[in-house]
């Protein structure tokens, strides 16, 4: 058991992965020598080789496109895409290609790739580096999408990500880099694409991912100080998404209020909405409400704390919730 | 001021590399021969008719209503089949979707190819598993794919050893449109940075359905590598034996480690871009008249009937076999089976999510229900 930062983890589980298995490659820009912008494959090239660690040319398509024929030989890449707004480029990749390989070839051919994709706002960034595009990708069959909150699930979420036969975005909440958490690589860990209730209540559940977690743990606990008990939980995968712990929490709580960066139209907000309503209808109290971005563009840093979900919204979802 | 180099200069190799002329005679280029035999031409000429001949029949598939869609090559045998012929194991070949010659070089069995285009399939080859890619429809995509593949090879130690049967390399097909798109530029720029084996084999058939090359580029496109790095050679994409030859070296030189090469095949798409295109609302009759006088299986047959190489009861022969051919993919169009919408959730991830299997149960439900309606 050791206390380290989730940049820290995220790395400690990348050169596990790079041990373990001779065929996962990483590739990005600026992610050898420099250790990527954010540090996260810090010292990879030089303990693994510039051909396990590669620094690429600027071009996300071909990123991502070269990655499909290394994988395509029996390579497991794990790309970085340095910023959330930088992966459209490689859009098409993505979703025309990576997403689909297995389906287009009967099976025969798949692409056992990891995207990573540090996201989401809270760190004062100009335009373009504050983005939460994880919906767009949660709607493509044939992608499974995963964001870890703390530096255990990142630690153990990205080796199990890499192991995956299948496409995982990863999405890194890059607010969270420097937080720091316990780690226990010995660890049993969970299963990637199941949720976790993180803080049990009983009045509502809170059900959130990546960098609102955070955001949702204190809220529950200044809830708490007001007497109201919230449950929250980590959904972790967005694609497969738990439906049985979710279904269980709300079944409990009887309310449920859904928390994300993400502006709220068509987000995994909207999903998780329609599947309560469909499954848990006679055990709701209360409509599900949605905290989310608003439906704008990325606003200027200065006004972003305004924007994103907060301790405050929550709370006044939570307490228009009770009083249905 | 003078306009400077390289914006309006004209280059001697803009003149495409050829070893056989129109009229069927052999002749000699400074930097590429031919080394092959009269019967490995006429081996050719056989892969450039039989090619055609399924190729016409898969149009006349479309015409009778068996095939929602084809994208013709007639015209493209010779860049095609020649290219083919230059590769072997443990090369990679990665096409674009109109690459029917070069999949019959590669052992693809024709009626493998009908399934996307009568819409009973995605894409696959379970005739040829391995060395030959899916057909690609999105334009230029598949070149990064290609490039990753090169890397891959030299990352598997299939580069530049000194036993050169060991060595392979990457060949991958696009056409002149498809150099406008991103990817194919990013394809160039990743394959120089890598110094990757790989030969980008781009069919310049002068059109982009109506678009001409004129329109995608100011300068002849094999002059595009030198901008990016590496050689850039343009060949005539009607001169099996120039495409052959031109690849062959282009492929040595990657599989012994020299890094990419442009190969701009000058070709003519003859036929329409596909079944549903109309050519006659873009270019002339006479247009299509000069480049049918340079039409790539006749040279071939030319030149082995006035060596005395093939005679015509050899051509005889092949035209039957052609028929027999044409009539195996007639009836294999016919007899690919039917498929089923509740097969379709089974490769959509290597474990089927839960939800995606409840959702193929429920609507093998919905579908049950009609037939208990109807009892």
């Amino acid at each position: 058991m050791s206390t380290m930062t989730m940049a820290k983890a995220l790395n400690a589980g990348l050169r596990r992965a790079l041990a373990d298995d001779p065929k996962v490659l990483l590739a990005g820009e600026d992610i050898g020598r420099l250790g990527g912008v954010f540090r996260i494959t810090e010292g990879l090239q030089a303990e693994f080789g510039e051909d396990r660690v590669i620094d690429s040319p600027l071009g996300e398509a071909g990123i991502v496109g070269t990655a499909v024929g290394l994988a395509l030989r029996g390579f497991r890449p794990v790309v970085e895409i340095q910023f959330d707004g930088f992966v459209y480029p490689a859009f098409d990749q993505i979703v025309s290609q990576v997403s689909r390989m297995r389906f287009r070839s009967h099976g025969r051919l798949g692409v056992p790739m990891v995207v990573r994709i540090p996201y989401g706002g809270g760190i004062g960034a100009i335009e373009h580096h504050s983005e939460s595009p994880e919906a767009y990708f949660a709607h493509t069959p044939g992608l499974k999408v995963v964001t870890p909150s703390n530096p255990l699930d990142a630690y153990w979420m990205i080796q199990q990500a890499v192991a995956d036969d299948d496409p995982v975005i990863f999405f890194e909440p890059k607010r969270r880099y420097h937080e720091k958490g316990e780690v226990d690589v010995e660890a049993e860990p969970l299963p990637l694409y199941s949720a976790r209730v993180v803080t049990p209540g009983t009045d509502a559940t809170l059900l959130t991912y990546g960098p609102m977690v955070r955001t949702c743990v204190q809220a529950a606990v200044a809830a708490a100080e007001e007497g109201r008990s919230l449950e929250v939980v980590d959904l972790r995968s967005l694609s497969p998404l738990d439906d049985e712990a979710v279904f269980a929490s709300v079944r409990r709580t009887g309310r449920a209020v859904v928390v994300h960066e993400a502006v709220g139209t068509l987000g995994l907000g909207a999903e998780l909405a329609a599947r309560i309503q469909q499954e848990c209808f006679y055990e709701l109290q209360a409509p599900v409400l949605r905290v989310t971005g608003y439906d704008l563009p990325y606003p200027p840093s200065r006004v972003e704390d305004g924007y994103l979900p907060d301790l405050d919204r929550v709370l006044d979802a939570v307490d228009r919730s009770l009083a249905h | 001021m003078t306009e400077p180099a390289g914006t309006t200069a004209t280059d001697p190799g803009d003149v495409p590399v050829q070893l056989l002329a129109p009229d069927g005679r052999r002749v000699d280029h400074p930097d590429f021969a031919f080394t092959g035999t009269d019967a490995e031409i006429a081996a050719h000429l056989r892969d450039m008719v039989l090619t055609r001949r399924i190729d016409t029949e898969a149009t006349a598939l479309q015409r009778k209503g068996e095939l929602g869609l084809w994208p013709p090559l007639l015209g493209q045998e010779a860049a095609q089949i020649g290219s083919a012929r230059a590769t072997r194991d443990p090369d990679l070949v990665v096409p674009s979707y109109r690459e029917h010659g070069v999949a019959w070089c590669l052992g693809v069995d024709p009626i493998d190819l009908l399934g996307t285009f009568r819409g009973t399939d995605m894409v696959d080859w379970p005739s040829r598993p391995d060395g030959f890619h899916l057909y690609s429809f999105v334009i230029g995509t598949q070149t990064l794919h290609g490039v990753g593949m090169a890397m891959a090879l030299q990352r598997e130690h299939r580069v530049g050893n000194d036993d050169a049967a060991a060595n392979g390399a990457v060949v991958v097909y696009f056409g002149d449109g498809a150099t406008s798109q991103g990817d194919v530029n990013e394809a160039f720029v990743f394959a120089a940075s890598a110094n990757a084996p790989v030969v980008f084999f781009c069919q310049n058939n002068q059109y982009a359905i109506s678009e001409p090359t004129s329109l995608q580029s100011r300068i002849p496109l094999y002059r595009r590598a030198a901008g990016f790095g590496f050689p850039g050679v343009r060949v005539d994409g009607n001169d099996v034996l120039a495409v052959q030859a031109v690849t062959t070296w282009a492929l040595e030189r990657a599989r012994r480690g020299g890094g990419p090469v442009l190969v701009e095949a000058f070709t003519y798409r003859m036929g329409a871009h596909t079944t549903s295109d109309d050519p006659s609302k873009y270019r002339t009759r006479d247009e299509e008249g000069e480049w049918g006088a340079r039409d790539p299986i006749a040279r071939v047959k030319a030149y082995l009937l006035s060596v005395g190489a093939i005679d015509q009861a050899w051509l005889d022969d092949l035209a039957a076999e052609s028929e027999a051919l044409a009539e195996r993919l007639r009836a294999g169009c016919l007899a690919l089976p039917e498929p089923l919408l509740a097969d379709q959730w089974s490769n959509v991830y290597a474990t089927t999510p839960d939800r995606l299997v409840r959702q193929r149960e429920e609507y093998l439900a919905y579908e049950a229900s009609f037939a208990e309606e109807a009892r």
